[in-house]
């Protein structure tokens, strides 16, 4: 088994802790993992990307190979793309909507859509928006996890328990809140 | 076991702890922060009351360090590679005078140059100063070395440098931990003559470094890291050194290796296993992460002996760092890609946070100084050197740390009018006060803002050793008071920090203004730590 997964965002949008959780999933399913953080030099606003290798053998490279990534876990349109040439033909890109816009010449959300449908195996889900009927605006980041993660070769619960583990020193509302993220998330590409 | 999902840094970090490392020492610097803050973060080194705070530069941690070492003590100091210049005169001289506890400096390179001026590759220092290199190229072996090291250290009395690069830095990976072993006694040393490079001394430590350097190769704490692998294909043999290693067997796999491959993680080099691979092999392909250290040595001046491929003949590209494409490449296999990135795709480079004290700074300064023309404003390095892109374009330098004052001070010497510097609080610490001691003893015409943010703000805001000490070390230089400022960079105060410019910049000596606002990002920290109740 291995899933070679890339995220991608923007500085501050919470790609950490989506690989924080699927790292301690990892962990407890006892999978061989390397988890690299690509960030550029400014601590918020620039692109940010993260390559997640699973798997039931050891890991060489510390990142994926162009074509090899199974999965693109994007919480915003634009930067999904921007990995494009690290997804292999089969793989699955996963992504918010919800465009981060801090450059002025931001392409149209609607061509930038487009572009994503154009990928064969590709969910856009408004993760902005179902984490606020979730009740928690800050989780959108799970929201979009929770969408990816029936491509993920780890159980649901163990994402779960992942997540209770991560937020657990925040308190249990916190972790309700992202719990019920993750869940929407999942009904969403479920459908 | 106990096992641990670490980085890189992390690695070393907890490796140096179980090994009884009684002081850590560093200047922030991407990618090696994560070594002291990790040591800063951890209970254990809190309850053992292990040194862990920040210096303020690489020199005075290096030096520090030593003195620990003098003490009998296990010490580490950390840094990224620029920072090893900064810090080079106490560290090849600690080749020298040698060690008493052990003593590990690490240097974290970037290739590519991620958040980085340049990508010097740290093994040449490691070779200058005849000391022994380590170069993990995973995180398990990164945790390894430290023990090794630290052990080595302390045979050979040499402080021993361990070389990461960004990659190894910040991926995560899971380690394996060793039982932890007790911090040392403190001992002064043996020799009381030890540590003194008085030249008749010197002299003698040095014969004795170079008889060292050439036993290194055998110790086994170090050769163990290098070894050899024999393929049935013996046209060609490949050397790869560190995290190379991991790009080659992404490549080419555990179980099928056709070539005879050598890993080289360790130095000096494993002279016998070269000698060995090279009479086995027609070819030679060479892959290392940084500079092509093993191969030029390899080559030689005349480079007539057998076939070589590497950086120097671009079967590797020349600079930038590895990837498993680049390997793929080399080694003739195929390389898959995905799809082309669509056009409408945009850079997203990074910029000033929104409400950023050092925006404020420049709109000001992009006002004051347009009627004097362009290329007056040298500057530093740090968050505020975004100041150099569109829409600001205010600065016209970003060297090395210290350099914007430094460099003001020549320009006015050869006529420039009027030279401004601007400099962070963190990086004025670091290397700007000497300079300011050149200005004020000089009287340069000069200004020179210091952008105070109260904290080293590119690293992700580590305490600065200057909070609420810049006024003081100014006057104590000897910047007079009228002309030591303290603006607040606010919308607000716009128009009145354009007047205190013009006036500071009409000034025919040397003008200091502090440009004095929080981050906004340690500043919202703070307050989400407040309101949480910690």
């Amino acid at each position: 088994m291995k899933n070679d997964i890339i995220l991608s965002g923007v500085g501050g949008q919470g790609i950490l802790s989506i690989a924080a959780a699927i790292g301690l999933a990892a962990v407890a399913n006892d999978l061989f993992l390397k988890q690299s953080e690509v960030h550029g030099m400014s601590q918020r606003g620039g692109d940010v990307q993260s390559h997640l290798r699973l798997s039931d053998k050891p890991v060489h490279s510390d990142l994926i190979p162009y074509g090899k990534a199974d999965l693109i876990i994007s919480v915003e349109p634009m930067e999904s793309l921007r990995y494009l040439p690290w997804l292999s033909k089969d793989g699955w890109l996963v992504t918010n909507s919800a465009p981060f816009i801090n450059i002025p010449e931001y392409p149209p959300v609607e061509e930038i859509l487009k572009e994503i449908r154009k990928i064969k195996n590709h969910i856009i889900i408004d993760a902005d928006v179902i984490a606020r009927e979730s009740g928690s605006i800050r989780s959108g980041n799970m929201v979009i996890l929770g969408a990816a993660s029936p491509f993920i070769n780890m159980s649901f619960a163990s994402l779960e328990d992942a997540i209770r583990k991560l937020f657990g020193r925040k308190g249990e509302e916190v972790v309700e809140a992202n719990l019920k993220a993750l869940k929407a998330g999942r009904e969403l590409s479920g459908k | 076991m106990k096992r641990l999902l670490l980085l890189g840094d992390e690695a070393i970090a907890q490796a140096a702890l179980d090994a009884g490392m009684s002081g850590m020492y560093a200047y922030p610097g991407t990618p090696s922060t994560e070594i002291m803050e990790y040591v800063q973060s951890s209970a254990e080194a809190g309850q053992r009351n292990v040194h862990r705070k920040w210096s303020s530069n690489e020199k005075t941690a290096m030096e520090a360090a030593l003195g620990m070492s003098y003490a009998g003590k296990r010490a580490m100091v950390a840094m990224k590679h620029v920072g090893l210049n900064v810090a080079a005169d106490a560290f090849i001289n600690s080749a020298m005078t040698g060690v008493n506890g052990g003593l590990i400096v690490v240097s974290a390179d970037d290739p590519s140059m991620h958040s980085s001026q340049n990508e010097q590759d740290s093994r040449f220092y490691a070779k200058f100063a005849m000391v022994p290199c380590f170069e993990p190229s995973n995180q398990q072996e990164a945790y390894e070395m430290v023990f090794d090291a630290f052990e080595a250290s302390e045979k050979y009395r040499l402080p021993v440098l361990i070389r990461i690069t960004t990659r190894l830095a910040h991926s995560r990976a899971s380690v394996s931990l060793k039982e932890a072993l007790p911090e040392r006694e403190r001992s002064i040393p043996s020799d009381p003559l030890q540590f003194v490079l008085l030249p008749a001394i010197a002299r003698k430590k040095y014969k004795a470094l170079l008889t060292s350097y050439e036993s290194l190769k055998y110790d086994l704490r170090i050769s163990k890291y290098n070894t050899f692998k024999d393929g049935i294909k013996r046209d060609l043999g490949i050397i790869a050194c560190g995290i190379a290693y991991n790009y080659l067997m992404e490549n080419i796999g555990d179980s099928q290796v056709d070539f005879p491959v050598l890993k080289i993680a360790a130095y000096p080099f494993p002279k016998d296993l070269i000698k060995d691979i090279t009479e086995r092999c027609n070819e030679i392909l060479i892959l290392e992460e940084g500079a092509p250290l093993v191969e030029e040595a390899l080559r030689g001046i005349l480079d007539n002996g057998i076939k070589i491929f590497g950086r120097l003949d671009e079967t590797v590209p020349r600079d930038g760092e590895l990837n498993p494409a680049i390997v793929a490449k080399a080694i003739g296999l195929p390389v898959s890609f995905g799809s082309e990135v669509p056009a409408l795709v945009k850079m997203r480079p990074p910029s000033f946070c929104k409400g950023c004290g050092h925006a404020d700074m420049f709109d000001s300064l992009i006002e004051a100084i347009k009627e004097y023309g362009p290329g007056r404003v040298f500057s530093d390095i740090g968050c505020y050197t975004l100041g150099a892109l569109p829409p600001y374009s205010a600065i016209n330098s970003c060297v090395d740390m210290g350099a914007s004052v430094t460099m003001a001070i020549g320009a006015a010497d050869a006529g420039l009018f009027p030279a401004v510097a601007v400099i962070g609080d963190s990086t004025f610490t670091h290397s700007g006060l000497t300079g300011l001691l050149d200005a004020v003893v000089k009287n340069s015409s000069v200004t020179i803002i210091i952008s105070d943010n109260s904290t080293t703000g590119m690293t992700g805001g580590q305490e600065s050793q200057a909070t609420g000490r810049i006024e003081q070390i100014c006057k104590g230089i000897g910047v007079s008071a009228e002309h030591l400022k303290v603006i607040v960079p606010l919308r607000k105060n716009h128009e009145e920090n354009i007047r205190i410019m013009k006036e500071e910049f009409e000034y025919r000596g040397v003008s200091v203004i502090i440009a004095s606002r929080e981050c906004i990002q340690t500043a919202s920290a703070k307050r989400k730590s407040a309101a949480s109740g910690n």
